[in-house]
């Protein structure tokens, strides 16, 4: 019998038996379901970290020198976090050697950044993040402003108290007011609102829209970056393959500046998009082997209830099946019947699943923080498991089948 | 009736001896089917039953035979491995110039598709599905195309005057028109045999007239007819009656001299 022709049969014996066809398959369809689900949303997150969270912290092309990492989530001992602190820290004078030794072409800026009580006549207070950036950290950044303009290079120079502020910032401090050229004091310090910077963003539930940004050397310096230190460079490579290349450059300047001998590891951190990704690479193995581990089990299940219900079906059926042999069918026909049926109805169930495992992963990343990305190469994946399940729950009923007696399942009432 | 008589051909007593003499031999074209000395043995609980006993029977081609005998005679055996649904224990059992008794059960699976038409008493047509695709069923197997197969299996139904009720399923019709879709079903594959087993068993006594008439019919026209029945009335519509007792062949006779045999 042809494969067509079973699968026609397959669905005819589905149609005839709407209900228990549905029952049988559910256990496929939810497992189906969350394994969509949770690949959506794992893949969801691993978007959201390399182009948002890690993109927004990291900018393109570009890596920052450090005294130590501040993207580091688990894999970190004690034993090394104790070195990090007797590290020496970046000071101000380290950075026009370091930026003067880099590729042409090359855009860097420095930047601090602390915690900084502000308030505003129209609210109370509260605290904001501050920057303290050079001049070049908007363009590295790509932030511009929804409002008002950025600080001039003159500015800049000067250390004028110029603000650039984020939108959960105006909307706080400013409710209902033009910002622009109205006052905000920083640690009681008076500050002038130049711009409202895009929004930002947020992710987990974290807004991205809560700070405020001021040039480098304006008197906020004092709080955010004393004695000189200053937090991070950031260092934008003109294309991705001159990454390296800086990476060396800075090296070789900071190992000289802190007289490190050869056999001396680095006494700084240069950290990278890909370096602050690894850790989320980590938690994405575990997360992707706990997201399959969980829904195998109720596709395991799944695969008991298809094999229990297909031999059901052998039985029930058993008149039927000596029919069909005394009328010509081979073992392999019938063999290829019952295993085509019941793929053919875990496929079908598969099918749901992906569907509604679509739908649970959009309702979770509406309702949750959580974001959720539709791949598509899971429905592929999430149908080929659906007949995979069938197949395996289908062979031993099958096989029964196929071995039955003519006469015996003829005699059969 | 008469006219039966003058049109089926019928083999000689001298004749079947003749064929039935000759172990290992491929019995000619004129034979459809040839058994020498079938044994079977079931185990049943270590205990050695013997169904058949050594049964020698040789049918040429467009006879119209009935198979009798009491219950436990053997009859069913027989049928089963006639029909290619069994094998024998012993012996050897030509089916139109092949020998199947030693077939492999997918090889059988192929002759009982080609070679054998069924018709049950109980009639076995699949419940769920209609007239018409009951009889293409044999065609599936067959592996011929959808097209095809339909055109045929309306053919078979139209040769039985169901034409109109093809799309019924079977529990929409009667005992007759059951039995006359298991009988189209039965010829759609022009097998060698058909192969009755009590067809008349769940029909009343004017349905078991008209399936008889298509039985009469179909033996006119050419087909080798098999029927086992244990009703002497049935088998006195076949040409020849073949009788069955304690797994042995009892009488081989024309139909005139079972009718007068069992009249006394």
């Amino acid at each position: 019998m042809p494969f067509y022709e079973a699968i026609r049969l397959a669905l005819a014996q589905i149609r005839v038996q709407k209900l228990k066809s549905f029952f049988t398959a559910l256990g496929v369809t939810i497992g189906v379901m969350f394994l969509i689900t949770v690949v959506s949303i794992v893949s969801g997150m691993g978007n959201y970290m390399k182009d948002e969270l890690v993109g927004k912290l990291i900018a393109l092309n570009s890596f920052e020198l450090r005294q130590r990492p501040n993207i580091n989530v688990g894999g970190v001992s004690d034993a090394e976090r104790r070195s990090w602190r007797t590290r020496p820290p970046i000071f101000n004078y380290d950075i026009p050697p370091v930026a003067a030794s880099l590729a042409a072409g090359t855009l860097w800026a420095s930047y601090s950044q602390s915690g900084v009580n502000a308030e505003s006549p129209w609210s109370t207070p509260r605290r904001v993040t501050a920057y303290g950036v050079s001049d070049q950290y908007f363009t590295i950044k790509r932030m511009d402003v929804a409002l008002g303009r950025l600080p001039t290079p003159q500015e800049f120079a000067l250390g004028s108290s110029v603000i650039v502020i984020g939108k959960d910032v105006q909307d706080h401090f400013f409710p209902n007011l033009n910002p622009l050229g109205r006052e905000l004091r920083l640690a009681g310090q008076p500050y002038t609102v130049i711009g409202v910077a895009e929004t930002q963003g947020s992710a987990f539930g974290i807004s991205f829209d809560q700070f405020i940004v001021a040039p480098e050397r304006s008197p906020l310096r004092r709080l955010l970056n004393p004695h000189g230190v200053v937090d991070a460079l950031v260092v934008q490579s003109a294309s991705e393959s001159e990454i390296p290349d800086n990476e060396e450059r800075v090296r070789e300047v900071m190992r000289a500046r802190h007289q490190l001998r050869p056999e001396q590891p680095d006494d700084f951190a240069l950290q990278t998009s890909d370096s602050a990704l690894a850790f989320w690479r980590k938690i994405q193995h575990y997360l992707v082997l706990a997201g399959v581990a969980l829904p195998a089990i109720g596709l395991i299940v799944g695969a008991i209830v298809i094999m229990n219900i297909m031999l059901v079906a052998v039985a029930e059926r058993t008149r039927e099946i000596g029919i069909r042999k005394a009328l010509g069918a081979r073992r392999r026909d019938i063999m290829n019947q019952f295993l085509v049926e019941s793929m053919t109805l875990a496929m079908l169930g598969a099918a749901v699943g992906v569907g509604l495992g679509f739908g649970f992963a959009k309702i979770i990343s509406k309702a949750t923080p959580l974001p959720a990305a539709i791949e598509l190469w899971s429905v592929v994946v999430g149908v080929s498991v659906g007949a995979g399940v069938g197949i395996i729950a289908g062979v031993y009923p099958a096989s029964r089948a196929a071995l039955l007696d003519p006469i015996a399942a003829l005699r059969q009432e | 009736m008469s006219q039966l008589t003058a049109e089926a051909p019928l083999s000689s007593t001298a004749e079947r001896a003749a064929v039935l003499s000759q172990p290992g031999a491929a019995p000619d074209n004129r034979w459809v089917i040839v058994t020498r000395g079938i044994q079977r043995h079931y185990d049943m609980g270590g205990e050695i039953v013997r169904a058949l006993r050594g049964v020698d029977v040789a049918i040429a081609r467009n006879e119209y035979v009935a198979i009798m005998g009491p219950s436990g005679s053997g009859k069913s055996t027989l049928m089963n491995i006639l029909g290619c649904l069994d094998t024998p224990t012993s012996g050897e059992y030509w089916l139109n110039g092949t020998l199947v008794s030693k077939m492999s059960d997918d090889q059988l699976a192929r002759i009982r598709n080609k070679e054998i038409g069924f018709v049950f008493q109980t009639f076995n047509l699949l419940p769920r599905a209609t007239a018409l695709h009951n009889v293409e069923l044999p065609l599936v197997y067959a592996g011929i195309g959808a097209e095809e197969r339909r055109e045929r299996a309306r053919e078979a139904l139209a040769s039985v005057q169901l034409e109109e009720r093809m799309d019924h399923r079977p529990n929409e019709l009667s005992g007759g028109q059951r039995q006359r879709v298991a009988i189209a079903r039965a010829l759609v594959n022009r097998p060698s045999i058909l192969l009755a087993d009590e067809p008349t068993g769940n029909l009343d006594s004017a349905t078991s007239e008209e399936i008889m008439k298509v039985f009469e019919q179909l033996a006119s026209s050419g087909q080798t007819v098999i029927m086992v029945t244990h009703e002497p009335d049935i088998a006195a519509h076949a040409r020849r009656v073949v009788v069955l007792r304690d797994g042995l062949v009892a009488t081989d006779d024309r139909r005139e001299a079972f009718a007068e045999r069992m009249q006394v």
